[in-house]
């Protein structure tokens, strides 16, 4: 099995991956997700690494004790985003980002890099990542568009929440075993803008492009045979999933809504009790301290709402399109399969086709031909012997593409498993510590109003025993 | 890292929960006060018990479904002993209690008389109707018609009044009584002279200020009454969304296999927040009416600042009268005319009067002036009579409110208290569960 998975997968890509690439992976091994794939002996050979390392897929299935912390000593490759800048041209403005990368690999020319990059690159390069990997699982892309209300793409939210969601997206490629080596990322993340425009024009034709597209398609509607069972389940569990997490990203956008119409409402009731302070003498010290504390919480509650929408809402938003992700990948899964199945059944229909007698057909054009019927099944036979042979190392090549398929999935499908634990836990916990340190600020606020209040009493009372 | 550390290791400020001690010395201190001037708190328990419903027909004729507070009363004497006899009680409707109070208002003008609960539901909350059968809104107003009855029994004036006594004791034939005071004339005319309009020309300087105050007063109580509730509606909505993350918790905890339990239990968390601000929303219900109570006594200061105005205006009616009186006299003993009058006229162009003529007026207009130094004199007496008591009784209820308003924010804060403490709990719970996820 020691072919290249380009072969298999995108005979189109101009870069073959290179074969030092192993000795790299020899640096992961300090990573505890990798434990798997540096103990396999396959990969001393420095042939490739990418079926060697799925040739375990039932212990990488039943491996579901790694470590959550993937970061550490282990990471190889760091990748800011930030320092968004506006860009006017004659046709259009748009928006660059810069990205900042560090790394030791050895596969970039330098340690450092810092390149502009817009919205559109980071688009070209997912899909070039999908194209590659049809069955890995890509981090999504904050969405192109906004359609929600008036949102202006250059609002300063919108822009800190893109890039936000963009660092995330170059930071889980760089984590990720498989992703990370793609040339087109090195590229995107190295290359100057020129270069970059030059690079992206290489690459498979439209029309090879839309060739895949169109069988793609006619396989989707074909549909699978015999999909194995995990993946049903996987499919049914993704289901659910998008439901779920759809639901809670509505609840807490809706949450976010509520407490800015409080917090608006809560803005207006301090001031009346400084208003009434103006006409009460006794009472007007309290009624200030009372204005003074619901204008400190009004303070807290718009700092939790702030912090509801940068650290909640976004992870939510993110694991929704996570979720149409996870469903796209699957229908690829299942597309690879279905053509496999497709060639296997023309096989079949070959065979069967070549054992069968000889048609009056074949005879009478044989005949016309001026060949005589031995001759002319015999060529047939040897035809059709031709085309069968052809088909079974097709054949080969399909299923060969269809274990790596499902293999790279499962595995990426643990992967995905724990990121997904991982950030929603971290997001709900981040929720709620703020939700109690809130509380814990407006508590003391209000403490501090009674304890004032609490000293006058024995005053008042001092005075009556003395009157 | 005070996220970290639990409950417990919150720094406290100061201890905020009322020790049982120091409720009782509030209530000692309350009931001091109110046993220096009153003698029928110290004789009587007064409550109000419970509501219910009775049908009858109407002075149209018609039938109609009405509500009925049982007022019950019990002699101290009886407790102290150690014996707890039952109470006395009567039913009293609504109207009832009206007709007392206005009954009061006519009798005592110089009397801040408390006001009554709200006859409909005014301002109506999220999950509180305007209907004035919903038991919400009956429970509230029996609360507020116990209150009424308690401020009247602890009043120096006004608890030793018969009719407020056999209101309290006797349920039959106390109407027949009320009405045989003959207080429904007085009322009619009082009603009457508060909605005429006239000028005084030296008011006492202390009401026209109280006059502004309870404007002002109403004002700004009522805006913060609104602004209350928006905010009260906005807190329930925020509340109770986060049921729905307890709905799709559950939900989503039944496909997933190490998240599950962490999930479940935080969903749980969330719906008891959820349901948590029931209670909280009836507290901030309790705190608004506590300062509806003084908005609707501005409109009894208001009425007693009219009463000045009034007594006021006919003292100045009856000066300025005798005043002219005089001055007739005057001319008619000098002869010269000073003041433009028809007479004067008709007897300048038909000649002058005779001695005697004139010996008669002069006669007629000393017994007026007698009798108009009488009226001055009363009038006066009245009004210094009037401002005496008033001016008492509007620093009494300066006293009350100052100290009542006091108490009501000081419950206010510890009710935020309370509210902020159930939520440092809910969450820190939930992050407990997030944390198993």
């Amino acid at each position: 099995m020691s072919r290249t998975i380009d072969d298999v997968v995108s005979p189109t890509q101009t870069n073959t991956i290179p074969a030092d690439i192993s000795g790299q992976m020899l640096d992961l091994d300090e990573d505890d997700d990798f434990e798997v794939f540096s103990k396999d002996s396959t990969l001393a050979d420095g042939s490739m690494f990418n079926a060697s390392m799925q040739t375990s897929p039932g212990s990488m299935v039943n491996q579901c004790k790694f470590e959550e912390d993937e970061d550490g000593d282990s990471k190889d490759i760091f990748i800011t985003v930030d320092n968004p800048e506006s860009h006017v041209t004659a046709i259009e403005t748009f928006i660059t980002y810069r990205v900042l990368t560090k790394t030791t690999r050895s596969e970039f020319d330098n340690s450092e890099y810092e390149v502009r990059r817009r919205y559109q690159d980071f688009h070209w390069l997912k899909g070039k990542l999908e194209e590659a990997h049809s069955t890995l699982i890509v981090h999504p892309l904050p969405e192109k568009f906004v359609v929600k209300g008036m949102v202006e793409r250059f609002n300063g939210d919108f822009i800190e929440t893109r890039r936000k969601a963009l660092h995330k997206f170059l930071n889980r490629i760089a984590d990720h075993p498989i992703l990370s080596c793609s040339e087109d990322f090195k590229v995107f993340l190295s290359a100057q803008a020129w270069e970059l425009t030059t690079y992206k024009k290489q690459g498979p034709g439209f029309l090879s492009r839309m060739g895949e597209t169109v069988r793609a398609v006619a396989n989707s509607v074909r549909g699978v045979k015999n999909r194995p069972e995990e993946f049903t389940a996987i499919q049914e569990y993704v289901e659910d999933f998008s439901n779920k997490i759809s639901s809670l990203d509505k609840v807490t956008q809706r949450i976010v809504k509520e407490q800015k119409e409080y917090l608006e409402e809560l803005k207006e009731y301090g001031p009346t009790y400084t208003l009434w302070s103006g006409s009460e003498e006794e009472l007007a010290e309290q009624l200030k301290g009372v204005a003074g504390c619901i204008e400190r919480c009004c303070q807290e509650t718009e700092e939790q709402v702030g912090h509801l929408s940068d650290t909640l809402v976004p992870v939510l938003h993110e694991y929704v399109l996570c979720a149409e992700t996870l469903k796209a990948v699957l229908r690829r899964r299942d597309n690879i399969q279905a053509e496999f199945e497709a060639k296997n059944e023309a096989l079949a229909t070959k065979k069967v086709d070549r054992d069968a007698e000889s048609s009056d057909l074949g005879f009478v054009w044989g005949s016309l031909l001026g060949k005589n019927p031995e001759e002319a099944r015999h060529q047939r036979q040897e035809r059709l012997d031709g085309e069968i042979e052809e088909l079974k190392v097709e054949i080969d090549k399909l299923e060969d593409r269809v274990e790596w398929a499902n293999n790279a999935l499962k595995g990426d499908w643990v992967r995905w498993q724990r990121s997904m634990r991982g950030d929603l836990k971290s997001a709900f916990l981040s929720t709620a510590e703020k939700n109690v340190d809130y509380y814990e600020k407006c508590l003391a606020v209000w403490e501090t109003f009674l304890l004032s209040q609490r000293t006058e009493p024995s005053e008042e009372t001092d005075r009556d025993n003395t009157s | 890292m005070m996220a970290d550390s639990g409950p417990e290791e919150i720094a406290v400020i100061g201890n905020t929960d009322l020790t049982s001690a120091e409720l009782e010395n509030n209530i000692k201190n309350t009931m001091v006060e109110i046993e220096k001037w009153t003698s029928l708190l110290r004789k009587m328990e007064i409550s109000v018990g419970e509501a219910e419903k009775r049908t009858g027909k109407n002075s149209v004729n018609m039938q109609e479904i009405y509500t009925v507070y049982l007022i019950e009363t019990r002699p101290v004497d009886a407790v102290t002993e150690g014996l707890i006899p039952a109470p006395d009680s009567l039913w009293r409707r609504y109207s009832e209690f009206e007709l007392l109070r206005n009954y009061l208002l006519v009798t005592y003008p110089f009397v801040v008389v408390a006001p009554l609960p709200e006859k409909r539901a005014e301002i109506v909350w999220h999950k509180l109707s305007a209907d004035n059968m919903d038991p919400d809104f009956v429970e509230r107003r029996r609360v507020g018609l116990e209150n009424f009855l308690l401020r009247l029994a602890s009043h120096p004036v006004l608890c030793n009044d018969k009719i407020f006594y056999i209101f309290l004791t006797e349920e039959k034939g106390w109407k027949e009584m009320v009405y045989e005071t003959g207080f429904q004339a007085k009322a009619d005319s009082r009603l009457k002279a508060m909605n005429a309009a006239f000028r005084v020309k030296n008011p006492d300087k202390r009401f026209t200020e109280l006059k502004h105050y309870s404007d002002e007063l109403q004002t700004v109580v009522s805006q913060l009454l609104r602004v209350q509730a928006r905010v009260a509606d906005r807190l329930y909505g925020v509340y109770k969304v986060h049921g729905n993350y307890g709905r799709v918790f559950s939900e989503w905890s039944a496909i997933e296999k190490e998240m599950g339990d962490g999930l479940q239990s935080a969903g749980h968390h969330m719906d008891a927040y959820a349901a948590s601000v029931d209670d909280i929303l009836e507290e901030e219900e309790h705190y608004a009416d506590q300062l509806k109570e003084y908005l609707f006594y501005t409109e009894a200061l208001r009425a007693v600042c009219r009463k000045h105005e009034l007594t006021q205006f006919e003292l100045e009616m009856a000066a300025q009268d005798l005043t002219s009186k005089k001055q007739q006299k005057e001319e008619l003993v000098t002869g010269t005319v000073r003041t433009f009058s028809l007479k004067g006229m008709t007897s300048k162009l038909f000649g002058q009067e005779t001695a005697e003529q004139r010996e008669a007026k002069l006669q007629v207009l000393e017994q007026q002036i007698e009798e108009g130094e009488e009226a001055v004199k009363e009038k006066n007496t009245e009004s210094n009579e009037f401002v005496k008591t008033a001016w008492v009784d509007i620093e009494r209820f300066k006293d009350q409110k100052d100290r009542d308003l006091k108490e009501a924010l000081i419950s206010y804060a510890i009710m935020q208290i309370s509210r902020c403490k159930k939520g440092i709990q809910v969450w820190t719970n939930a992050k407990e569960c997030f944390n198993k996820m």
